[in-house]
């Protein structure tokens, strides 16, 4: 019984992946959206790319990079922020 | 990130509002008018030249002006412009001049709001932080003594493409501050109203920075810092503070502040402060900056609003602490500083952490929506001659400053086979990498030159970019015009133009002779080894396998639980017992998840993505062949010699008095005086290092102890009180309640005898109290003794078998503190935990869910790539003398048996192209691609030769 549940679940997956491969492709549709485009935001987004998912990276700034990009220099190795 | 095929950025855009649930959530976004259409905007910057409007460049925190149109910052992405709300014709209706002399047409002045509508299964909330505005107290005359200014402010004109090009100047008269002081705590570590009642964690030590790089600027600058604790609590940070303080002109005064007057003529600034011992002293300085606490992000009323999320009492993101990544609505997870004020590894690793999050959430659909980078076909260019493009950046003002670099283009082009060459603002900027590429495909160039920054950072970028021109990517060479000579001729600037041209001749001279090499693809194993059952090898194991993957859990004792087995509970009141009780429970039921305790790893082999680990246990020895391993095995207490503990069974450690509250034990219900003794065992010449939580365990034991028996008195002698973050409230509660807290000076410890008097035995406990300014003796029933953490035993063995470095006091050391915290610099190796420093448990929580993220980005792919820059053994001249296989420390060189004898050889996999083998190699057998005998040869040529 569990096991048929288990493959009526997949199908259900199945189903709605091939869905968003066919129909939502071209339209608005991503896995993750990210709001803030600071050093955590692109770290996300850059991860869930690097993981297979599609993701929206939402930055009210005109430019990505939050505080971070207004820094000089980090502690402890004061390596160069950008 | 901007060439990312699976990643849309939209920026200058806001979250107008969120419907659905987790896994389908539609989310309404708003556009704001850029005035500028994108894809017309090649960021050249015309505009802005001729914009009439000069404007507060908020970039630069409203020091410098910038015009109504303009680029955000100089390495803005994307490298476009944006017309603000104080230009001409938005307000006025007039000038246009923009549009007159914008060549693209890229003007658009009737761009209106735009509602863009997504749909996506998850969302990360990475909102941020928003630095305290001391405009809302008066007493920092912030906005009204001109030379005050914030931490913010002053990383601003620290920086070469800040206000001034990187010149400390002061605004009032534009010259050089000499004196000045850093007041620490400003709106962080008070209860008075707007300010902050927590710490807000970062400000001691980027004081520290600030301080190091103003006397980088100018070595005779007086620099004065005024705090109240230290907080170097991370890794490194000790280190870090001696070295701000032990710098010449440099001084830390412990003392709370007033900023009393402005002089009329000069603008300095008077401050006035106490000393221990001539009492109360003002002081003027030409220059204060004020260390600026963490705030929420602005408007986080609204935003919690919209994203239907609660906040904590402090405004950030509220969160449980067995999943600090949680929100309180399903599908929504945070990270970075709207989870609390924090640092950037940990912005980084709790970024990596959601993602796995959302990846357990959304499993059943990766790799549906993504898609391959891809490539135009690479030209042979084998057969043509070199023709080679320079390219020279300006790196904002870094190099451009120092190095004439109009003079060193002119002289690429009369170099050999360089057929084109052109100076950037910055190279590694999205459009002009597009330059460089579309460059190379235009001029037909077949070897490019970067004249910029070290290749560090950067090589991979500029690789990329002459892939997309359909070159191999091994035809790239980085003339290191900036550490290599603007940074440290600063003051030479004709000789800086000359070494310039030399540096770019000699790379000019290598590029001709280096061969395209090629990258292979490996097959990636699915499943992961975990090293360590405790909360951290736990969490991030099952963070993985509910991502599909097998996973293999390693633990040397007879069960799970590691340190946490000892804790009872955390500050903010998680019950560890009952977490770690169902998070093993949830171990054991996982299908995915194999454990093996009572275990040991007599070895490990292989390389990223092919590992072959042996575990030894009781059910003998089992291979585990593996793609990723996580190193998570945990640390050790310090067993303390001093202050009597092993000779008296009344000294006890932190942990130890944890347990025996949670037991109940009577004689510490019952006791009348008890004593907690600080920083033992570290932040010494042994253990160079602050252990981080002490301080906080101190607190919790302290206030667990004062529930129980409100009558007992509780002395706490510290160094200084780090509970940063929002644990400052529990140090604040424990002083409410009455337990002392005592500063004492590692030069005059706190003495410890046992005593007996009027029949009673006691501990007497001997401390200086600077407030006082005398000696105290305190009588107490028992000890209590913040035991370090100190790395565990088995680290040295587990980085030799892993091939993973350790840092100075023994603890794993990351492949880079800031931007990549829970991987090693060995390619599959990932690492959390109290393993990588000590940590609270939900820091230990975020990092293992962090690896986890960073896991997945290589188990979710069948294939990873190995550089083609690697070592080869010329057969016929191997001697067999086994030099190479002695000094290679990746185990990357093995003999083989040939017809022709014994022999080495390289598996390219492992190689990481350090360069050992090959100039150890007494016959010149091996050579690294790359940097081949004569690819080095000629760059010297050039060097020294005639020209």
């Amino acid at each position: 019984m569990e096991k048929e549940l288990e493959k009526i679940e997949d199908q259900v997956r199945k189903s709605l992946a091939d869905n968003l491969r066919k129909g939502f492709a071209d339209r608005n549709f991503g896995d993750v959206l990210v709001v803030g485009g600071g050093i955590s935001g692109i770290q996300a987004a850059l991860d869930l790319g690097a993981a297979g998912f599609k993701v929206y990276l939402v930055e009210k700034a005109p430019s990505i990079g939050g505080h971070m990009a207004q820094l000089d220099k980090t502690f402890p190795t004061n390596d160069c922020s950008m | 990130m901007g060439r990312h095929p699976n990643i849309e950025v939209l920026t200058y855009t806001e979250v107008d509002s969120v419907e659905g649930e987790a896994g389908d959530f539609k989310v309404t976004l708003i556009k704001k008018p850029r005035y500028i259409i994108e894809s017309k905007c090649t960021g050249c910057t015309t505009c802005v030249e001729y914009c009439p409007v000069k404007y507060p460049d908020q970039y630069n925190q409203e020091i410098s002006d910038n015009k109504a149109v303009h680029v955000y910052f100089a390495q803005a992405i994307p490298l476009i412009t944006y017309i603000d709300e104080s230009c001409l014709y938005l307000k006025e209706k007039k000038c246009r001049i923009c549009e007159a002399v914008c060549k693209n047409n890229a003007i658009d002045f009737n761009q209106k709001l735009e509602k863009v509508e997504v749909n996506v299964g998850a969302i990360i909330l990475s909102s941020g932080l928003e630095p305290f505005d001391p405009k809302v107290k008066e007493e920092y005359r912030y906005g009204q003594f001109v030379n005050v200014v914030t931490s913010m402010d002053y990383e601003r004109l620290l920086c070469a493409t800040g206000p001034y090009q990187g010149e400390i100047l002061r605004a009032s008269d534009m010259k050089h501050p000499h004196k000045v002081a850093w007041l620490q705590c400003v709106g962080s570590r008070r209860v008075t109203p707007g300010e902050n009642s927590y710490c807000s964690a970062v400000c001691c030590t980027y004081t520290q920075k600030q301080v190091i790089l103003t006397k980088e600027h100018d070595a005779e600058a007086e620099c004065t810092v005024f705090h109240n604790d230290i907080r170097s609590y991370g890794k490194d940070f000790e280190r870090f503070y001696e070295r701000a303080e032990n710098l010449p002109g440099v001084r830390f005064f412990r003392s709370y502040v007033s900023i009393v007057k402005e002089n009329p003529e000069t603008q300095s600034v008077t401050i006035r402060y106490s000393t221990p011992d001539e009492g109360v002293k003002e002081e003027e300085f030409d220059m204060v900056v004020l260390s600026v606490g963490l705030n929420p992000p602005a408007d986080v009323q609204g935003l919690a609003n919209k994203f239907g999320i609660e906040l904590n009492a402090h405004g950030f993101c509220k969160a449980i602490p067995s999943n600090p990544m949680e929100t309180t609505r399903p599908g929504i997870f945070v990270s970075g500083a709207f989870q609390g004020p924090t640092d950037i590894p940990e912005s980084v690793f709790t970024a990596s952490a959601a993602g796995s999050q959302c990846g357990e959430l959304l499993d059943y659909r990766r790799g549906e929506l993504s898609k391959e980078r891809i490539y135009p076909p690479e030209r042979d260019v084998s057969q043509e001659e070199p023709r080679i493009g320079v390219f020279v950046c300006h790196c904002g003002a870094n190099i451009g400053r120092i190095v004439g670099v109009p003079s060193t283009v002119e002289y690429a082009l009369t170099l050999p086979n360089v057929v084109y060459a052109q100076e950037q603002l910055f190279s590694c900027a999205t459009n002009s990498a597009q330059q460089i590429s579309d460059l190379t495909k235009e001029k037909g160039l077949n070897r490019v030159v970067i004249a910029a920054c070290s290749p560090r950072t950067l090589e991979p970028l500029f690789r990329d970019t002459l892939r997309e021109a359909g070159i191999n990517q091994y035809y790239l060479d980085m003339a290191n015009i900036r550490e290599h000579c603007s940074w440290v001729h600063a003051k030479e600037k004709e000789e800086a133009t000359q070494k310039a041209k030399d540096i770019i001749r000699m790379s000019v001279a290598r590029v001709c002779r280096l061969k395209p090499l090629q990258e292979f693809d490996l097959p990636v194993n699915k499943t992961a080894l975990v090293v360590g059952g405790g909360i951290a090898g736990m969490t991030c194991a099952l963070s993985i396998a509910k991502q599909g993957h097998e996973v293999y859990l390693v633990e040397k004792d007879a069960d799970l639980g590691g340190t946490a087995r000892r804790i009872h509970s955390t500050l903010d009141g998680m019950d560890v017992q009952a977490y770690l009780r169902d998070l093993v429970r949830k171990i054991y039921q996982h299908p995915l998840i194999h454990v093996y305790t009572d275990a040991t790893i007599p070895e490990a082999t292989g390389y990223v993505g092919n590992f072959v680990t042996k575990v030894k246990s009781d059910r003998g020895v089992t291979e585990i062949k593996h793609g990723a391993a996580v190193i998570a095995i945990g640390a050790d207490e310090y067993k303390p010699t001093e202050y009597l503990y092993g000779k008296d069974d009344r000294v006890m450690t932190n942990l130890e008095l944890e347990e025996q509250i949670a037991q109940g034990e009577e004689r510490v219900m019952n006791a009348q005086s008890l004593v907690m003794i600080q920083c033992v065992g570290c932040r010494n010449e042994d253990r160079n290092y602050c252990a981080r939580i002490c301080c906080s365990n101190s607190v919790k034991n302290a206030l667990k102890l004062k529930e129980i028996n409100p009558r007992m008195d509780i002395t706490i002698l510290f160094r200084d009180m780090r509970t940063y973050g929002f644990s400052e409230d529990y140090y604040r509660e424990a002083s409410n309640k009455d337990v002392k807290f005592i500063r004492y000076e590692p030069q005059d410890k706190p003495q410890v005898e046992a005593v007996e008097e009027e029949g009673r035995r006691i501990l007497r406990v001997t401390v200086t109290d600077y407030i006082l300014g005398k000696k105290l003796a305190i009588d107490a029933d028992l000890l209590s003794l913040a035991a370090a953490v100190i790395p565990s035993a088995g680290n040295k063995e587990m980085s030799l078998l892993f091939k993973v470095s350790l840092g100075p006091d023994d603890w794993f050391k990351e492949a880079h503190v800031k931007l990549r915290p829970v991987e090693f610099g060995t390619d599959g190796v990932y690492l959390c935990g109290i393993a990588h420093y000590p940590k609270h448990i939900p820091e230990a929580i975020n990092q293992a869910y962090g690896a986890a993220g960073r896991v997945l980005t290589l188990l979710s792919h069948d294939t990873v790539t190995a550089s083609g820059s690697v070592c080869e053994v010329d057969e016929d001249k191997c001697i067999s003398c086994g030099a190479c296989i002695t000094v290679c420390t990746y185990g990357a060189i093995e003999f083989y048996d040939t017809p022709q004898g014994r022999k080495a050889t390289v598996n390219p996999v492992l190689c990481k192209g350090d360069g050992l083998c090959n100039s150890v190699c007494p016959t010149a057998a091996i050579s690294l691609k790359h940097f081949a005998d004569e690819e080095l040869l000629s760059q010297i040529d050039a060097a020294v030769g005639d020209f």
